[in-house]
């Protein structure tokens, strides 16, 4: 079985986002990078598939040349090769996204092509339809269960208040996934030393017209008001029980 | 906001209910929030979810009314239908907006890193696809002047049916659930352990309300990730919402923005949850949360 697997350098951020001086972008001076959960679980996802049915990985990602790192950190993972479609670091809208991967992949015989169920940044939740429609697959998204029946049969399932949704698909398919579906694992020392030596391809993808443009990044208003400090320790009960009593949950 | 948008750009409100034909039971609600025209497919065969399909529909009614702008709920089946009608219709889609500007220069707010950032941006393609963020705007209803009702048949083939719920799987169901609970009790890195959410679940319990945890909690595995409030798990909206031995990391502030109330208890004064809650305590909540427990039940006579 072939699988492919899509993921996106973004910040990792903590408890604040800064912006830059003209609004465009996050400040990144002092973060680190990653990927998104969704995706770091899309990448365990298709080396588990791999390890019980055979075949190989692959990791692919859009970005500019320092996203080797993700794919590295995913090869480290155990994906066996990677893809970087380099850009000059701006903003591709989905559809810019979308074709670049298709055009990037249709000569390749992949059984399965795995996302992440949306990017962390941007949060656009399409690349992975879009590019099921140009390859004329079927797709599911949000997938937190998924099991292969047969090499052409998968079960995807999705969560929903109250229960499961299960849709059948018949492969090759593209299956966008959330977090939850397995539990990541970390690189071992092993598989950070094998990495090195795996293969990345770098192609430079031709970038068609954007039908969405970012003019700018704004903070929201922050809602709340002055905190209101209740006391330390156990000695912040009674007036916890107050504040219950007040806000009639007690 | 589809009435509001009419509104502004003097245009009718229509809505598309593509489903089977018990969908036809919406129409009197879509009257009384301003829609003057409905369209029903009652296609029996689409009863259950199938996203291609409805798509489809979708396209098909677009070409033959041409509307300027298309809407649906940020819902993970509305984000997955518009996807599905853009990448056919090779149409531009902005998810997510908070706000819609039209115009010679249509633009729109839409939500970022889960809610944590705005975004302004222009929607070039024609007709407008976009889904509206959740939460964002409060519906009034305001019925439309006139009301009409038609069918529009769906002419689906059995190839536009290569994605469709075969069944729903119903979960055994426990409690209240997150996404309901009035009172939700969040634990962060600071329970330690599976163990240490027995005394946020007593308090839960007493409070009729739900425990749920941060990503730290569930990808240690001392909550299942149902439980997850945060941007990759749960957005939460409870009157109040107690976080106990929780950072406040984005990922995680991003899901319980719709708390009315938020009480966060941490031992470290400095925690960057208190800059964004409207009770604090410092402490260490394998103290308090128990002294709390009893002092409720004190309190009820227990």
């Amino acid at each position: 079985m072939q699988v492919l697997v899509c993921i996106k350098r973004v910040p990792d951020t903590g408890a604040r986002l800064e912006l830059t001086a003209d609004g465009q972008e996050l400040d990144t001076r002092n973060l680190e990078f990653t990927v998104s959960p969704h995706e770091e679980c899309a990448v365990e996802e298709a080396i588990r598939l791999v390890e019980a049915q055979g075949g190989s990985a692959t990791v692919l990602s859009l970005g500019p040349e320092a996203a080797g790192e993700q794919i590295r950190e995913a090869l480290a993972k155990g994906i066996e090769r990677g893809i970087l479609l380099e850009t000059d670091g701006g903003e591709w809208d989905p559809a810019a996204t979308a074709t670049a991967i298709v055009s990037a992949i249709e000569d390749e015989a992949f059984d399965l092509v795995l996302f992440g169920n949306e990017s962390a940044d941007a949060g656009n939740y399409q690349v992975g339809v879009r590019v099921a429609q140009a390859l004329g697959w079927p797709c599911v998204t949000s997938v937190k269960q998924l099991e292969l029946e047969s090499a052409e049969r998968a079960l995807a399932k999705r969560e929903v208040p109250g229960g499961w949704e299960l849709y059948p698909l018949t492969l090759p398919a593209v299956v966008t996934v959330k977090e939850g579906i397995n539990s990541p694992r970390h690189p071992s020392l092993r598989g950070i030393m094998t990495a090195k030596k795996k293969e990345i391809v770098r192609l430079k993808p031709e970038k068609s017209a954007a039908q969405l443009v970012k003019l700018g990044l704004k903070k929201p208003p922050e809602g709340r008001g002055q905190i209101q400090m209740l006391g330390e320790g156990t000695a912040a009960v009674p007036q916890i029980v107050a504040a219950l009593k007040e806000l009639g949950v007690l | 906001m589809g009435r509001r948008l009419a509104q502004q750009m003097d245009q009718p409100l229509a809505a598309l209910l593509a489903g089977a034909p018990e969908a036809s039971g919406l129409t009197d609600q879509l009257k009384e929030y301003g829609v003057s025209r409905v369209w029903l497919t009652g296609d029996e065969r689409l009863a259950r979810w199938a996203p291609q399909a409805q798509a489809r529909v979708l396209a098909r009614l677009i070409e033959q009314e041409r509307p300027q702008v298309v809407l649906a709920a940020a819902t993970d089946r509305g984000n997955e239908l518009l996807a599905y009608l853009a990448a056919r219709l090779q149409l531009g889609l902005a998810t997510n907006c908070t706000e819609v500007h039209p115009g010679d220069d249509f633009t729109v707010t839409r939500l970022r890193w889960g809610g944590s950032l705005l975004e302004e941006a222009r929607l070039l393609s024609e007709p407008k696809l976009l889904t509206v963020a959740l939460h964002v705007n409060a519906p009034e209803p305001q019925p439309a002047e006139s009301f009409q009702i038609e069918q529009f048949v769906a002419q689906l083939e059995e190839r536009d049916f290569i994605i469709q719920m075969s069944k729903m799987e119903e979960s055994a169901h426990e409690g209240v659930s997150l996404a309901e609970a009035k009172v939700v009790v969040g634990g962060g890195r600071g329970v330690g352990n599976a163990e240490g959410f027995k005394s946020l679940e007593e308090l839960a319990q007493l409070l009729g309300g739900a425990v749920g945890g941060s990503r730290v909690a569930t990808n240690n595995g001392w909550r299942p990730h149902a439980d997850q409030i945060g941007q990759t798990g749960a957005q939460i909206a409870p009157e109040l919402y107690i976080a106990c031995g929780i950072s406040g990391a984005i990922q995680h502030v991003v899901g319980c923005k719709g708390a009315k109330n938020i009480l966060v208890i941490n031992k470290d004064p400095e925690a960057p949850f208190f800059a964004r809650a409207d009770y604090g305590v410092v402490g260490d909540l394998r103290e308090v949360i128990p002294a709390l427990v009893e002092a409720i039940r004190r309190e009820r006579g227990d």
